[in-house]
């Protein structure tokens, strides 16, 4: 008995050993971001990247910088960035809430397809269709505008995909009762199922904020015009072959987190939930 | 009213998966038929297009770019599925064992990278691989008395920039969707295992990792999408345009078709290729796993 003690004791000590070596390795990137946008430039890059902890050293001057270069531009991307996270996220939990629910609780024609293009959507990467959903885009005169940006990521289907698992666990039985008391079935949905797959919003809320918010590459062809720019398009033009600014980069790096940070410790306990009780089962 | 009820009952799930099928017709198959269609055109402006036939494919078939791009992105895939999912299969189970105090900061320290973007994290480890002598990752190998490398000019260590990063971000990612899969395990089949006398070592083999597949398959799933449509991080290092093709990626070549040459046509026939090489590495692990089967 105590031998098996013993053990376990080892175990856990090397268990420890391993969870917190990580944890230093997942830090340190974070480390240089922050420490970095305290210091002036010509002292980060003296030598080489110098990250040392120097409270005399460092100071807010960076961080001022973002109120001051270009009038503050990085506040209008900040801006851009925020408006589309929250209208894109909101559309998605909507709609994807929505034909996850109709696909798991209801046996129709053609349901079947429907899962199954759902599935190839996930598989298969949205940027195979950047060049043709440019030119439809800017057909429909949509380029430059925050609906152009948002607009093919409204009903995602990874997301569909979790809320039609999620939905698959609850009891069709909640619906039939509904029904012979005369409920309407969008009134199913919303009254009843919403509220049942709370978890499932917790988790899809986190993960359609952050995906959002960091993604680049569609926002980047969209939006034109510099002040138009979401954040992470919009550091990478303060990098140019004639010189990058640094002041704006490290700071904005850091501004940048922390948003999806705090919606992140919000909802961290429903999102691990979400993610366990929804499962992926295969 | 019976009959009212019973034919919204009917509509009703047409209605609610209205939004996917709509958004699926105007923005994902319209473009696709158009791609293709442009995939075989000569395209000068959007008012202004010319059928070349094959011509654009045969251009694909003799372009160095596109098979260096097409190596990179397959290493890269080869490299974040060899790391990402037994590290944090392993990370996960490890968190789940009794008696390791503080889980739940553990946890939600390992997730925290995958919120920051993919330009942010680019951005830092674009500064900690510079070629400097007094780079970040080449101080540290100095007292290994090692280099100064030249991180982002040759192919192995630029493949190692770029997997780097997908390990640092996607670590916890994985490790919560394992974390998820070990606690649905039930308890129970432990037991009867210890009861036939499995080691620890065997019930992981034989207990736990069997019952992780469909969360396996759905990881494996989605990192090979994302290992052969990466972009961000490779234009982050390097743009449009990395030296010898280092770090060139199939989205990279699209993105540079397009935006750069203007080379529409072209730039729809590498995103058709991309399609059919997604396609099918998918049916190749499907084969594998056997996703249908059981």
């Amino acid at each position: 008995m105590h031998s098996i003690k013993q053990t376990n004791r080892v175990k856990i000590a090397l268990s420890l050993v391993l969870l917190i070596f990580l944890t230093i390795a997942v830090m340190v990137p974070f480390y240089f971001m922050v420490v970095g946008s305290f210091k002036d430039v010509q002292n980060i890059f003296s030598n080489g990247l110098n990250v040392k902890l120097e409270i005399s050293k460092m100071n807010l001057d960076n961080y001022k910088s973002l109120w001051s270069n270009q009038d503050g531009i990085y506040w209008s991307w900040f801006k851009n960035s925020l408006i589309i996270t929250v209208l894109q996220t909101v559309f998605a939990l909507i709609f994807a809430s929505m034909v996850g629910y109709g696909l798991a609780l209801y046996r129709f024609r053609g349901r079947n397809a429907i899962f199954a293009i759902v599935l190839i959507m996930m598989m298969v990467p949205g940027s195979i269709l950047l060049l043709p959903q440019y030119k439809l885009f800017t057909q429909l005169g949509l380029m430059d505008t925050y609906l152009g940006v948002i607009l093919p990521g409204i009903v995602p289907a990874g997301s569909i995909f979790f809320f039609r698992q999620f939905a698959m666990g609850l009891s069709p039985e909640y619906a039939e009762s509904a029904r012979i008391d005369g409920c309407g079935e969008f009134r199913i949905f919303w009254q009843i199922y919403v509220p049942l797959m709370k978890p499932a919003f917790g988790a899809m809320t986190i993960l359609q904020t952050m995906n959002t918010w960091n993604d680049f590459l569609w926002p980047m062809v969209v939006m034109k015009s510099d002040r138009n720019f979401v954040i992470p398009a919009g550091l990478m033009s303060a990098m140019t072959p004639y010189g990058n600014n640094y002041k704006l980069l490290f700071a904005g790096s850091v501004m940048s987190v922390v948003p999806i940070m705090i919606v992140f410790m919000l909802n961290q306990k429903q999102f691990i939930e979400g993610l366990t009780v929804g499962g992926v089962k295969g | 009213m019976q009959k009212k009820k019973f034919s919204s009952q009917k509509i009703a799930p047409y209605l609610f998966v209205a939004p996917f099928v709509i958004t699926f017709l105007v923005f994902s198959l319209y473009p696709f038929v158009s791609a293709v269609v442009m995939s075989f055109q000569q395209v000068n402006g959007f008012q202004d297009a010319t059928f070349v036939g094959l011509k654009n494919y045969r251009t694909l078939f003799q372009d160095g770019d596109f098979y260096a791009a097409l190596w990179n992105v397959a290493r890269y895939t080869f490299w974040t599925l060899l790391i990402l999912i037994p590290l944090p299969m392993l990370v996960a189970y490890v968190l789940n064992q009794k008696g390791i105090p503080f889980k739940g900061f553990f946890r939600s320290v390992y997730f925290v990278p995958v919120l920051t973007s993919s330009v942010i994290a680019g951005l830092i480890f674009r500064y900690a691989f510079s070629s400097e002598k007094t780079g970040v990752f080449n101080q540290w190998l100095s007292v290994l008395h090692i280099g100064p490398v030249d991180w982002l000019n040759s192919p192995h260590t630029a493949m190692f920039a770029l997997v780097i990063i997908a390990v640092w971000r996607w670590l916890g990612t994985n490790m919560i969707y394992f974390l998820s899969g070990l606690q649905g395990i039930s308890p129970e089949l432990y037991e009867s295992a210890s009861m036939d006398g499995a080691n620890s070592w065997q019930k992981f083999w034989f207990v736990t990792i069997p019952m992780l597949k469909p969360i396996t398959i759905y990881v494996l799933t989605i990192s090979i999408m994302a290992g052969f449509s990466l972009f961000n991080e490779s234009y982050v290092y390097w743009g449009a345009q990395s030296p010898n093709n280092v770090g060139t990626t199939l989205v990279t070549l699209i993105y540079k078709a397009a935006f750069t040459n203007g080379n529409f046509g072209y730039s729809c026939t590498l995103g058709v290729a991309l399609f059919v090489i997604v396609v099918v590495v998918n049916l190749i692990q499907t084969r594998i796993m056997g996703l249908f089967r059981d």
